[in-house]
């Protein structure tokens, strides 16, 4: 006698029609209390207008922007400070992209042995390819991860940089950067008269503002003064 | 859908077609409403500007001068504020499809406008940022398309540090993906998946709620299963995914949603579920199953019934997949704890939410298809007559217990004895007048396996059901004591009395 087996039945929903009530939880966001972070900016703060508060300058040396909302400088921090290199002052927008600048533009063994061995690393976290010059991994970059060509974060390296065997390059000229330029931080009051600057060698006191110090090697750290 | 025997096509009772026809309409809707609300809760996050709150917003469509001008001003212009405010303006107007046509098709627009995203200003990249923004909420691919030269940048932002910024970025990428295969093509060789596992180990909620946004997307592009998943099953983020699902005081219920359903679109493609498994998503889903029964129980408005259903969904589909039976998963989910859960979410989605009864009760059916184990456990916490109580909701629902009841009795005689007589009884007989044909036949399939197993029992109660209403459908054979002298059950194949 014929009888069904047991019925493993399945019902697999195919993707398209599955139903999904995401509206209704993204109205309630607010109603989520994620967990709090000692920097984040609590919620009210966010939602309703910007209490206006005086005008404060950032605190980073060299960077003079100013300021009236405390999101806006937490963002402008969070971007140009966040992973700045303190040798060339150019920032990146991730530790990976300012780990692979400061090993090609200012480490001299880098040098040595990229005469040897491939040594560029692909920017793209995760890709294991190294190239033998900066204008192969370009290539690399271009043709197999499909990106632009003047990908601003992979600029070559310039003789406006400062020198890899740490010479007194006159960094403000580094730091006031060409429209071009992207990575270079603010350090250019627009008034400023064209006076010749001093510099100043100093060992910086161990500066850490809690979202990543600038990085570098410190015997070759300089800083500019404006004043 | 269920796989059963053969019928004729005129007969499969479209309850569960039309369900799901519903179902793609509803998810169709959601999707255009989910980024009209987008719009509406970016804007609200940034009511910095009184012109806008006061309603202003609803800003007239731009001219191509003045699109131009802006982005000149943006550009070149000399005050920060003057910069900054113009990119508010340009923002405004991108808010208008009218405009968003106007600015692609003007030459060099894109390229001035990546060159202030990757600027040394902090605040003209946020507002560049959040011109793209605009862009990626258009429903015509053309302009998601224009937005390609940015998608490099998107994409080196997301190992950055701002959360805020982070949380925009993937929103962008997440309207861009669903928007054009063409932009899919180009952030897969961009790295978009080493991205994101970069990502998801932010602390922020909104930027983890925004990823999981961003994957969900990228998990339903109808290519998913050839040239996304893979990658995606290669790299760490299945793990954070369950990470983030753990059970637990850390777990947000906002992204444990996002990320459930991510892990329902990549089980249903079906690409490597056995890996799943190796990386403990039964567990963590059972768990998951166990925690939310019980937040239902302490009835906590914490929004945890929106995971019922992403988690049932994934636990049936995981049971029923061929290569995890092969690895043996389904004795992963032996705890007799998931069918009293199950049972606490019945009666929560009895009174709240009814249309997800017949998701666990697909659960309880692959629960107990394979399992004696748990079929014991169903008879012995005494969960039949809960079972029953839900028969007469609706056929649907009616079809599935039925299906429950046979897994069960199907299991031997011993089960079978625990099944007949009791409450069963009175419910067949209702459940037998019925004129829904499908769950006519399931019942008479239960009898069946009950006739089986338990021939030595009287059954002459049943007689009752023959009325001549029912005639083509009842044989009056069937109503004869059972016994095997008589035959009648000879390829008695409900499908073919229909």
């Amino acid at each position: 006698m014929g009888r069904a087996p047991a019925l493993t039945s399945a019902v697999q929903g195919q993707p398209g029609s599955c139903s999904k009530t995401p509206s209704q939880y993204k109205n309630e966001k607010v109603q989520f209390p994620g967990p709090k972070e000692p920097q984040d900016v609590p919620p009210p703060l966010r939602l309703a207008s910007f209490p206006r508060v005086p005008e404060f300058t950032c605190q980073v040396p060299g960077c003079c922007q100013v300021f009236a909302a405390l999101e806006d400088y937490q963002h402008h921090y969070n971007m140009l400070h966040g992973n700045a290199c303190s040798l060339c002052s150019r920032a990146f927008p991730s530790g990976h992209l300012l780990d692979a600048h400061i090993l090609e533009w200012h480490d001299s063994l880098f040098q040595i042995l990229a005469e040897r061995q491939d040594m560029y690393q692909c920017l793209i976290e995760g890709c294991p390819e190294k190239f033998k010059t900066s204008r192969d991994r370009k290539d690399h970059m271009v043709r197999f991860h499909l990106y632009p060509a003047d990908f601003r974060f992979d600029k070559p390296k310039t003789s406006r940089g400062p020198a890899t065997r740490g010479s007194d390059a006159d960094l403000s000229t580094a730091a006031l950067g060409d429209e071009g330029d992207a990575m270079e931080v603010c350090s250019e009051p627009a008034a400023a008269p064209p006076a010749p600057r001093t510099y100043i060698h100093r060992v910086p006191s161990t500066i850490c503002f809690g979202q990543g110090a600038s990085r570098g090697f410190k015997s070759t750290q300089k800083r500019n003064k404006h004043h | 859908m269920w796989t059963r025997q053969p019928r004729r096509p005129g007969l499969m009772a479209c309850g569960v077609e039309e369900l799901r026809r519903r179902r793609r309409e509803r998810e169709a809707a959601l999707r255009k409403a989910r980024r009209e609300q987008q719009l509406v809760s970016k804007r609200l996050l940034r009511e910095d500007d009184p012109e806008e709150a006061g309603g202003e917003s609803s800003a007239t469509v731009l001219g191509e001068a003045e699109v131009q001008e802006f982005l000149r001003l943006a550009q070149r212009g000399t005050e920060e504020k003057e910069r900054e405010k113009a990119l508010v303006n340009l923002r405004r107007g991108l808010q208008h499809p009218e405009t968003q046509q106007i600015f692609i098709r003007l030459e060099g627009s894109m390229r001035t406008l990546v060159g202030l995203l990757t600027s040394n200003r902090a605040l003209l990249q946020l507002e560049a940022a959040r011109c793209l923004h605009e862009l990626s909420h258009s429903e015509q691919s053309v302009v998601a398309e224009a937005c390609l030269p940015a998608t490099s940048y998107l994409l080196t932002y997301l190992s950055g540090h701002s959360s805020d910024f982070i949380e925009l970025c993937l929103y962008t990428l997440g309207n861009l993906i669903v928007e054009s295969e063409v932009v899919r093509q180009q952030l897969l060789p961009q790295g978009i998946v080493s991205a994101l596992v970069a990502c998801i180990q932010s602390p922020h909620v909104a930027v983890l709620e925004a990823l999981g946004y961003a994957l969900s997307q990228l998990l339903q592009a109808k290519e998913a299963p050839e040239k996304i998943i893979p990658s995606i099953l290669d790299s760490l983020l299945p793990q954070h995914m369950l990470r983030l699902m753990q059970p637990g005081p850390k777990l947000n219920p906002g992204v444990a949603v996002e990320f459930a359903w991510c892990l329902h679109y990549i089980i249903c493609s079906q690409v490597n579920n056995a890996l799943l498994i190796t990386h403990g998503a039964l567990s963590t889903l059972g768990l998951l199953l166990l925690d939310l029964a019980g937040a239902v129980q302490r009835t906590e408005e914490a929004g945890l019934e929106l995971l019922a259903c992403p988690v049932l969904r994934c636990l049936s589909n995981l049971l029923t997949d061929v290569a995890v039976e092969a690895v043996g998963g389904q004795m992963q989910l032996k705890d007799e704890r998931i069918l009293a859960a199950l049972f606490i979410l019945f009666q929560f989605f009895l009174q709240k939410q009814p249309s997800l009864l017949p998701e666990g009760l697909w659960l309880l059916n692959n629960l107990t298809a394979s399992s004696p184990t748990l079929c014991t456990s169903l008879l012995s916490l005494d969960l039949i007559e809960p079972l029953l109580q839900l028969l007469p909701l609706s056929n649907v629902v009616s079809v599935l217990v039925l299906t429950v009841l046979c897994n069960v009795a199907e299991k031997g005689p011993a089960y079978c004895r625990q099944l007949w007589p009791g409450p069963l009884l009175p419910c067949l007989l209702n459940t037998l007048a019925l004129s829904d044909t499908e769950v006519v036949g399931q019942s008479l399939e239960l009898l069946q396996l009950l006739f089986l197993y338990r021939p030595e029992v009287d059954f002459w109660p049943l007689a009752l059901l023959f009325s001549p209403a029912q005639t083509p459908l009842v044989s009056p054979y069937f109503l004869l004591p059972c016994s095997p002298n008589y035959g009648c059950f000879s390829g008695l194949d409900w499908a073919s009395l229909a």
